[in-house]
């Protein structure tokens, strides 16, 4: 109690540091107030509308079914990984394990990646139309989606991976070299291994980022609310969707629903991915 | 055999590495490639400082939107650059243990949430309270500002707080030392010293600012004219491509294009700037 009174005392003397002391816990408030107010108002308004036939398995104008679009997702996903992950894990590699310091090619694809980092998701989804579904002539289709996805999360996975590269001891690296191991070797058996963590964190972040993403999909992957039959076909996301809800200005309640699920999907993403950071870092922690 | 399985191994990565310089090749030569030649037609300037946007009547004039687009990036710098940075400072210096573990996620997550909930919170949530304030539709410069302003602080709580992490403790002691209190160590001798850090947070704010779309258009009102009240609609550039491009053909569609290329070089110069600040903090940690 003595220590509060000290502490009342000072800040009597002194105003201005009481002051700031207020507007500092006030802007924290604030922010955990609108987060807060964000996320319960969109469950408590959404949940209600979760009904059975949001979830039929054919989309129709009655039933506003979001199913075809959640397996858009995961399908978008799984093909943007595909091409994101392995080119995206290979340039860290290229970049902490092979390059030399000081090397220019390095600062120019460090620039780049910087630079792509920035760019907005409506300039990619630009880029997608004018490319892909213009000059390749596939049309709204899901690997021109997947294409412009793939660039857009392209930089996060690189940082990441490329951080969880760095953060491997050389003494792994040395220790694989002493026992008479190659180059290519120690970066597929030593070092990706203890780096697993890091990476997936990374692809983890990257998956949450394809989930949200409207802007750069309408004009690339299009807006049919079928499951594609194959990937030159157009399919919708679920962000699609609710987007494609809300213009249409008649479904407020299913928006509310879609809202929902896609809430709870980048929860759990975020989730996961905050769980494998922290067993990361624990685990380089006890090194 | 082991050789040249190294070999091909390294030229593999290498190649992977050069995604990233022919990704910005490409986005540059197809942008640039079909937008120039439309700015062109129209006319630089008629272009870029042309008050009317009537595609019927093949006027193409983004001047309303690239004011909106400042309007609003401005709107939101000062509603989420302050509450931003104190938080960032709060999180740094004040938070208890315990609260962090639960904030840190916290923040993290609201960089999550997609930018189509985010519009959809306005649309339902701010757009009515505009309202009842002021009457009218509630959409416009007032709530994109607002909403762009909440978007963006995530971005700007994250990075101003590992900037001020990285400024040496002796600050904070040598101030506490002197006699000063907590609050005014942390204002007058570590916040001067995470300034580059802290300006590089805000500017990425910017450009995340500059460039949503999805979130803007539920609650701007979209209409391309010049805003002349803080309730009245307003048009961004990014929301110009996304409302038109559906339908748009020919010239209509070129000026879009164009349009993504004023937007694409307001973004570069924004980076440019970011590195720098972030080449100069970097300098000094």
């Amino acid at each position: 109690m003595s220590k509060f009174k000290q502490a009342m005392e000072t800040y009597r003397k002194r105003p201005l540091s009481l002051f700031l002391r207020i507007v500092v816990i006030a802007a924290a408030v604030i922010t955990a107030f609108i987060l807060g107010a964000i996320i319960i108002y969109i469950l408590v308004k959404g949940i209600p509308n979760l009904s059975p036939e949001l979830f039929a398995w054919e989309y129709n104008t009655d039933n506003v079914s979001m199913t075809p679009a959640i397996i858009n997702t995961i399908l978008m996903v799984l093909l943007t990984l595909v091409f994101a992950a392995p080119i995206g894990i290979f340039s860290a590699i290229y970049l902490v394990e092979y390059a030399k310091r000081g090397n220019k090619l390095v600062n120019i694809i460090r620039m780049t990646t910087e630079t792509l980092a920035g760019i907005p998701s409506i300039v990619y989804g630009l880029f997608g139309y004018l490319m892909f579904v213009i000059a390749m002539h596939w049309g709204y289709s899901f690997i021109a989606g997947a294409l412009t996805l793939a660039i857009m999360v392209l930089p996060t996975i690189m940082r990441t991976t490329e951080e969880a590269l760095k953060a491997v001891p050389d003494s792994y690296r040395d220790g694989s070299f002493g026992l008479g191991a190659g180059r290519l070797r120690t970066v597929f058996q030593v070092v990706l291994p203890s780096a697993i963590p890091g990476i997936l964190s990374g692809v983890i972040l990257s998956i949450g980022r394809i989930v949200g993403e409207t802007a750069a999909l309408i004009f690339t992957a299009g807006t049919i609310a079928a499951i594609p039959a194959s990937v030159m076909n157009s399919g919708r996301t679920l962000a699609i969707h609710m987007y494609a809800l809300l213009n249409e200005g008649l479904y407020m309640n299913q928006a509310y629903a879609t809202a929902v699920v896609l809430l709870v999907m980048v929860i759990i993403i975020n989730g996961i991915s905050g769980l494998i950071a922290k067993a990361f870092s624990k685990r380089t922690g006890e090194k | 055999m082991k050789k040249a399985k190294e070999t091909v191994m390294h030229i593999v990565f290498l190649v992977a590495a050069c995604v990233s310089i022919f990704a910005v090749a490409l986005i540059c030569i197809f942008l640039f490639g079909n937008g120039i030649p439309a700015i062109g037609k129209i006319g630089l300037g008629h272009f870029i400082s042309g008050m009317d946007w009537k595609p019927l009547n093949n006027i193409f004039g983004i001047f309303p939107m690239i004011i909106g687009s400042i309007y609003v990036t401005a709107g939101a710098i000062i509603v989420g650059v302050p509450i931003g940075i104190l938080c960032a400072v709060y999180m740094a210096k004040f938070c208890p243990k315990g609260l962090y573990k639960i904030f840190k996620p916290a923040i993290n997550l609201m960089a999550g949430i997609p930018s189509i909930v985010y519009g959809f919170f306005g649309l339902v949530v701010l757009v009515p309270i505009v309202q009842n304030m002021h009457g009218g539709s509630g959409k416009g410069v007032l709530a994109a500002s607002v909403l762009l302003g909440i978007m963006i602080l995530p971005t700007i709580i994250s990075v101003s707080e590992s900037a001020i992490r990285a400024v040496p403790n002796y600050y904070f002691e040598g101030a506490l030392a002197l006699g000063d209190t907590k609050e005014r160590s942390i204002f007058c001798a570590v916040l001067p010293a995470a300034k580059s850090g802290i300006m590089a947070g805000v500017i990425l704010g910017i450009g995340r600012a500059i460039g949503e779309t999805m979130a803007v258009i539920m609650v701007a009102g979209n209409q391309p004219i010049l805003p002349d009240s803080l309730f009245s609609g307003v048009r961004t550039l990014t929301a110009n491509i996304v409302l038109e491009m559906g339908y748009a053909t020919d010239l209509h569609r070129q000026a879009l294009i164009a349009t993504g290329v004023v937007l694409f070089v307001f973004i570069l110069i924004i980076n440019i700037l970011f590195s720098l600040l972030n080449r100069r903090s970097g300098d000094k940690a």
